[in-house]
C-alpha cells in the first residue's frame, strides 16, 4: 500500500496566523486526488490521533477538486513563537501524515 | 478592452528580486507597483518589541528600486505593512528609509501620505465593555485592561477603504500601516472601477510575488492584469511556470480555509472559480464572490512580554547518554532546583530541546529511534535577564559535569561548537491581543495624512 507521501507532489504545514496550523495535501491527477479522498483515510479520528488533538482543536478537513488539494487545520497547542513553541512558522508538522497508507 | 495591470516586486519587502524580472515587470507599464511588508509567521517578537523582520539594508535595496521604478513610470507605490508588523514605529522606521533614498536622489520627489493602523486602547477598552470584541483562531484569549497595559501596541489590519481615499488624493507613494494584505492591491483595482472580488483575489495571489508559480518564491516579481469579468496573472521570470493548478493551489497559502477567506469587511468564496491558460505561462482567473460582512470587522494583533531567555547550544555523541537522555535531563533540571532552594521552582522554566530524537516535534513525534548524535538545545526562562543567565550558566554545569548511571566518559557530557556557550536571548513575547473587533466605520481607526517629517500620530489621533 503506498504511503501519502508517495502519492502527494506537495505536502506540507504552515502557520495560519499565529494561533492555527494548516496541513496542505495536492495531487498531480484527478484521480490520484480523488483515489486519496475516497480512501477515507484523513479522517478527523486519523488527525486528531497523530497531532493529539481534542475535537475543538481540530478545526476541519477540507477538500477542493479544482486545486487538487485537500486542507486540514487544527489549533496550536502553544501560540507561535512564544514560550514552549518549538516551530514558529509551523512549516515542519507535517511529517506524521507521510507515512500514513492509503489503500 | 479596460484593463489594469498591477506589478508585485516581492512576497516581502526587503526579501528581494531579481533586477532583470522587475526591468520586465516595468516594461509592461503596469498602473502600480504594490508591495506587502507584512506578516506575523516569524512570532509575536517584532511587533511586541518594534523591529522589522528585514535588515533596513535589504529594505532599502527594495525600496529603492521600487520607489525610482515607480516614479519613472509616473505610477503610485503602494507598501503594506510597513516594517513588517506596520505599527507607528514600523512606518517610521520603513519612512526614514525612503528619506534616505530621496536624499541621495534629489531628482525624484514624491508626494507621500501615511497611513496609521495603530489602535488606542481606550478604543478597544470601549468595544470591550460593548462585547463587540472576540478572540480569532484561539479557543480563548482573555483580554482586559492590565494586558492591553502590558502589551507595546496594538495595531489592526485595515480593508481598502482608507487606502481609496489616498489614491484619490493622488499620492505618489502610499505608505500604509497594518493591513490585510491583499488590501492595498485591492484598492487600486477598485479605485479603477474593476470588480471588488476579482481585485481582492488578484491581491491575494500577488501579495506573495511569484510564491504562486512552479518554482515558487517570494523573492521574484508576478504582475497582474484586471479585467472587467476576469483576471490574469503571470510571472516575470520565464524561468517560472504559472499554471491553473499551481495559482488554484495557492489560495491555500497560509489560510484555514480553501476557498472561503475572511478580510476587514469581506468574506471571499472562491469555491466556483475558474483557472484556465490565457497563454503560455499566463493564468485566467474568473468566478471569485465577495460578500461585504453583516458586521464590519476589523483583526487586532498586539504582543506583551513573558520571560527573558537564555540559550545554550550543545551536541551528545555518546551513545551512553543518548541511550538516557531524558532521564538525565530530569535530573539536571531536580539539582538546579536544589542548588536555588531560595527561588519558588515554578518562577522559571527549564527545557531542553533535543534535535535528532523529538527536537521539531516533541511528543508528537512518532518516531521513537534517537540518531547516532544529539544536537541539544536547552533554555531557561524566567522574570529577568541576569536571573535566566544565572539558572542557564547553573543547568550548562551541572549537565555537563553530571555523573549519571552506566557514565564512562567522566570529563564532560556536552560538545559546545562556540565559546561562551551561554547565550542571553533577551525578552520572548506572546501574541497577547489577536482579536476581531466591530467597527461602524472602516477609515475611522486608521488617519491617513501628507508625510512630514515631523509626523507623528499623537498630532492627528
Amino acid at each position: 500500500m503506498p504511503r501519502l507521501v508517495d502519492l502527494a507532489c506537495m505536502l506540507r504545514s504552515k502557520n495560519s496566523g499565529p494561533f492555527l496550523i494548516t496541513l496542505d495535501v495536492f495531487f498531480d491527477d484527478l484521480a490520484t486526488y480523488r483515489r486519496v479522498v475516497e480512501s477515507g483515510v484523513l479522517c478527523r479520528q486519523t488527525i486528531k490521533k497523530c497531532y493529539q488533538l481534542s475535537d475543538e482543536q481540530l478545526v476541519g478537513i477540507y477538500c477542493f477538486e479544482a486545486a487538487l488539494g485537500i486542507k486540514i487545520t487544527y489549533r496550536r497547542p502553544i501560540s507561535s513563537g512564544t514560550c514552549g513553541d518549538r516551530d514558529v512558522y509551523g512549516a515542519q508538522q507535517h511529517a506524521p501524515l507521510m507515512g500514513l497508507l492509503i489503500p | 478592452m479596460k484593463s489594469l495591470t498591477l506589478l508585485s516586486p516581492c512576497g516581502i519587502l526587503g526579501y528581494g528580486f531579481p533586477d532583470a524580472s522587475f526591468a520586465y515587470g516595468l516594461s509592461q507599464k503596469p498602473d502600480a507597483i504594490v508591495v506587502d511588508a507584512g506578516s506575523t509567521d516569524a512570532g509575536p517578537h517584532k511587533l511586541g518589541a518594534k523591529t522589522a523582520i528585514v535588515s533596513r539594508m535589504a529594505a532599502k535595496k527594495d525600496l529603492q528600486r521600487i520607489i525610482l521604478g515607480g516614479w519613472s513610470l509616473k505610477v503610485p507605490v503602494i507598501i503594506g505593512s510597513a516594517g513588517g508588523s506596520g505599527g507607528e514605529s514600523h512606518v517610521r522606521w520603513t519612512m526614514d528609509i525612503i528619506e534616505e533614498i530621496l536624499a541621495e536622489h534629489t531628482s525624484c520627489t514624491p508626494k507621500i501620505a501615511i497611513i496609521w493602523a495603530d489602535i488606542p486602547n481606550q478604543a478597544i477598552l470601549d468595544s470591550l465593555s460593548k462585547g463587540k470584541v472576540q478572540p480569532l483562531d484561539a479557543s480563548s484569549l482573555p483580554l482586559d485592561e492590565q494586558i492591553l497595559k502590558q502589551t507595546t501596541g496594538v495595531v489592526a489590519q485595515m480593508g481598502l477603504e482608507p487606502i481609496l481615499d489616498v489614491l484619490e488624493a493622488k499620492a505618489d507613494i502610499i505608505v500604509c500601516g497594518r493591513a490585510y494584505d491583499p488590501a492595498p492591491f485591492a484598492a487600486v483595482g477598485v479605485f479603477h472601477g474593476f470588480d471588488l472580488a476579482l481585485s481582492y483575489h488578484l491581491g491575494k495571489v500577488l501579495e506573495c510575488g511569484a510564491l504562486c508559480c512552479n518554482p515558487g518564491t517570494t523573492k521574484d516579481c508576478m504582475l497582474g492584469t484586471l479585467y472587467e469579468d476576469c483576471f490574469e496573472v503571470y510571472p516575470c521570470d520565464p524561468k517560472r511556470t504559472c499554471t491553473p493548478v499551481s495559482v488554484a493551489a495557492h489560495t491555500f497559502y497560509e489560510k484555514d480555509h480553501p476557498y472561503l477567506l475572511h478580510g476587514p469587511g469581506i468574506a471571499m468564496d472562491l469555491s466556483c472559480c475558474t483557472f484556465t491558460t490565457a497563454a503560455k505561462n499566463r493564468v485566467r482567473v474568473q468566478g471569485s464572490k465577495i460578500e461585504a460582512t453583516k458586521v464590519y470587522q476589523i483583526k487586532l494583533e498586539g504582543a506583551r512580554k513573558v520571560a527573558y531567555r537564555t540559550i545554550v547550544v550543545a551536541g551528545v555523541r555518546d551513545p551512553l547518554l543518548i541511550d538516557r537522555i531524558d532521564e538525565v535531563q530530569e535530573l539536571v533540571r531536580q539539582s538546579v532546583q536544589e542548588q536555588y532552594k531560595e527561588l519558588d521552582a515554578l518562577s522559571y522554566t527549564i527545557n531542553f530541546l533535543n534535535y535528532g530524537k523529538d527536537g521539531v516535534m516533541g511528543s508528537l513525534e512518532p518516531e521513537k529511534q534517537a540518531g547516532h548524535e544529539l544536537g541539544v538545545v536547552f533554555e531557561v526562562l524566567a522574570a529577568s535577564q541576569d536571573l535566566a543567565d544565572a539558572l542557564c550558566a547553573s543547568v550548562r554545569s551541572t549537565f555537563m559535569h553530571y555523573g549519571y548511571e552506566g557514565r564512562k566518559s567522566t570529563a564532560g557530557n556536552l560538545a559546545f561548537p562556540f565559546a561562551p556557550s551561554d547565550i542571553p536571548f533577551g525578552a520572548v513575547y506572546e501574541f497577547s491581543v489577536y482579536h476581531l473587533m466591530d467597527v461602524d466605520d472602516p477609515r475611522v481607526f486608521f488617519p491617513w495624512q501628507w508625510w512630514k517629517k515631523e509626523a507623528r500620530y499623537a498630532q492627528i489621533g
